[in-house]
C-alpha cells in the first residue's frame, strides 16, 4: 500500500458481523466480564429490561478498528483510535462496519480515516475515527 | 458551580489507581483473537495483540464473592455520586508500541475530570480517566482517555 495511490474519501472494505450466544460468550469469558447482560437473557430482559442480550460496546470497538486494520495489513501501524457507543445493540442483529479516508499527509506519511458500526436500519450506532502511519 | 459533583467528589481529580502489572501470553492473545473474528495472521498466530487486547487484559480479578448479582465487580476507583446508572461514553487511545507475548506492562488509571452537563433526560456527569500502559522498563505503550457517564 502506497500513501500516493490514496485519495481522500477511498472507501475501506465493509464487513458484516452476527453475534451470537457462543461469540458474546467467548467474547465476555476472554476479556474476563460476567456482567450478565451479555450471556443472561431472562435476567437482561426481566431485570435490566433490555429487549434482548447486548452487544458489548467494546467488541463493535474492536470491529471497528478492525476495518482499518485489515485495509492497511502490515504497510502501516495504527497510531490512534477513537470511538464512542451511540446506541445499544443486540443479540439477533447484523451490524456493518465499514469507513472512508478523510485526510492524507503525505510528508508525515499519515493517513485519517473516518468508521462506523451501522445497524440493519442504517443508523450509526457506533461511530469512529483513527490514524494510520504507513511505510 | 457545580451541584451534582460534591467538593469530596472533586477531590479525586487528579487521583491515580494503585498500578497493575500484567503478563501478557500468547495464549491469551489467540482466544482473543478468536472472540473478535481477527483476520490477521499476526494476531490469530498470537504474536501481537490486537489494538483493543489490553481493554480485556487489565479488566480486574475480582473474588467471585465480591461480584454484585448483576455480575458486575465493585469500582473502587470511584468517587461517590448522586448518579448511579452507567453507560460507556468515548474512548479516545494513542498507540506508541505494539504488545508482543512476554510483554510485563504497568498499567495505571488516574481520574482525570468530573463534568456536570444537561442532557435531554435530565442531569448527566461525565467521568474521564487516564490510562497510561508502560513496559517494565519504563517504554509507553499506550495512552488512553476513558469516559463514563452517569445518569
Amino acid at each position: 500500500m502506497n500513501i500516493f495511490e490514496i485519495s481522500v474519501g477511498d472507501t475501506l472494505p465493509e464487513r458484516q458481523h452476527t453475534a451470537t450466544n457462543v461469540s458474546l460468550f467467548l467474547y465476555n469469558a476472554v476479556i474476563w466480564n460476567p456482567h450478565r447482560i451479555h450471556y443472561d437473557e431472562t435476567y437482561t430482559t426481566q431485570v435490566e429490561k433490555h429487549p434482548g442480550v447486548v452487544i458489548d460496546g467494546p467488541l463493535q470497538g474492536d470491529w471497528l478498528n478492525q476495518v482499518v486494520v485489515n485495509w492497511m495489513g502490515d504497510a502501516g501501524q495504527l497510531a490512534t483510535f477513537n470511538y464512542s457507543n451511540r446506541r445499544a445493540s443486540y443479540l439477533g442483529e447484523t451490524l456493518t462496519s465499514g469507513g472512508a479516508v478523510t485526510a492524507i499527509d503525505a510528508d508525515a506519511g499519515t493517513v485519517d480515516v473516518e468508521l462506523f458500526i451501522k445497524n440493519e436500519a442504517g443508523e450509526v450506532i457506533t461511530p469512529g475515527t483513527a490514524q494510520v502511519r504507513l511505510g | 458551580m457545580s451541584e451534582l459533583i460534591s467538593a469530596e467528589a472533586r477531590s479525586w481529580i487528579g487521583r491515580s489507581a494503585d498500578p497493575v502489572r500484567i503478563e501478557i501470553s500468547r495464549t491469551d492473545i489467540r482466544k482473543y483473537a478468536i472472540a473478535t473474528e481477527q483476520q490477521q495472521a499476526k494476531f490469530l498466530n498470537g504474536d501481537e495483540a490486537p489494538a483493543m487486547f489490553l481493554f480485556g487484559a487489565l479488566r480486574p480479578l475480582i473474588p467471585m464473592d465480591q461480584l454484585g448479582p448483576d455480575g458486575i465487580p465493585p469500582d473502587k476507583f470511584l468517587p461517590d455520586l448522586p448518579l448511579k446508572r452507567v453507560m460507556a461514553g468515548g474512548t479516545e487511545m494513542q498507540f506508541h508500541r505494539s504488545v508482543k507475548p512476554g510483554d510485563v506492562l504497568i498499567a495505571t488509571r488516574s481520574l482525570h475530570d468530573l463534568v456536570e452537563k444537561q442532557g435531554k433526560t435530565g442531569p448527566l456527569i461525565f467521568v474521564s480517566y487516564n490510562l497510561r500502559v508502560e513496559t517494565e522498563a519504563g517504554e509507553l505503550v499506550l495512552e488512553e482517555k476513558q469516559t463514563r457517564i452517569f445518569r
